[in-house]
């Protein structure tokens, strides 16, 4: 079965990050796929390079990034919530002429017509958070 | 309710945010209308907080927003014909719907049920 997942909660808060990443993971587990996870509203900070979690607490981006590197899982920040939340990719942080960019290279920033695929390719699509 | 043509999978978005409250809900009102931009086949059902997005005389200025009721008043220009909402809700807040930007009708709770397992895909935010 094909599976796409759409997270809305931030990595900070609550725990629909870390549960989304953990149902990705067993969803490819079970032989089935992933067609996309797109983050949207306060989802998209999942995708910042910049967040520093305590040593005792786990970072769920680590989580989604090892997704990415082991199954090239697609993860697509939306890019209208994005730019609302300071995630900018090096195009849009030269667009916008802000210092640097400030997501992960393992995210990219597009918009909800990514969504809108996801919707239309999967048998299932899934929230997490909100 | 209209059946969907072979290739596409009927969407139902359940939008459950008050309208300024939070930034999901100003996301949700962009993932329907984008939805039906890309000739999708998408209906919507207001539930909880969320129909008091339905409110006429929204005025979001002062909270330098932009205004969701307007934004609604749209749907038809993108062809979401179909909007329903919670008919609890709205005596629960006791709000006269008679003058919504959005032409929507009212279902109970065993109505939006039936209504919730049409769907292929349902998005709740």
């Amino acid at each position: 079965m094909i599976y796409s997942l759409l997270v809305l909660s931030s990595p900070a808060s609550g725990h629909g990050s870390r549960t989304g990443a953990e149902f990705a993971r067993s969803v490819i587990a079970r032989g089935h796929s992933i067609h996309r996870v797109f983050f949207l509203d306060a989802g998209t900070l999942t995708g910042s390079c910049n967040s520093v979690f305590p040593q005792d607490e786990s970072d769920p981006a680590l989580a989604w990034e090892a997704l990415h590197r082991e199954h090239a899982v697609e993860l697509v920040l939306c890019i209208s919530s994005a730019l609302r939340y300071g995630m900018l990719d090096e195009t849009e942080a030269t667009r916008y002429e802000r210092p640097s960019a400030s997501i992960n290279p393992a995210f990219t920033v597009s918009g909800l017509g990514q969504l809108v695929d996801a919707c239309a390719h999967s048998d299932r699509l899934i929230t997490f958070g909100g | 309710m209209t059946v969907a043509d072979a290739d596409k999978k009927p969407l139902l978005i359940v939008m459950r945010q008050s309208p300024y409250g939070t930034s999901l809900a100003k996301a949700a009102v962009d993932v329907a209308l984008a939805t039906a931009a890309f000739d999708q086949l998408v209906d919507l059902l207001f539930v909880g907080d969320g129909v008091l997005q339905l409110l006429a005389g929204q005025d979001s200025q002062s909270l330098g927003k932009k205004n969701i009721g307007r934004q609604l008043a749209s749907l038809p220009l993108y062809d979401i014909n179909q909007v329903y909402f919670d008919a609890e809700a709205v005596s629960r807040y006791n709000l006269d719907m008679s003058s919504s930007p959005v032409t929507a009708k009212l279902l109970n709770p065993q109505e939006m049920q039936q209504l919730m397992v049409a769907y292929d895909h349902l998005l709740g935010l």
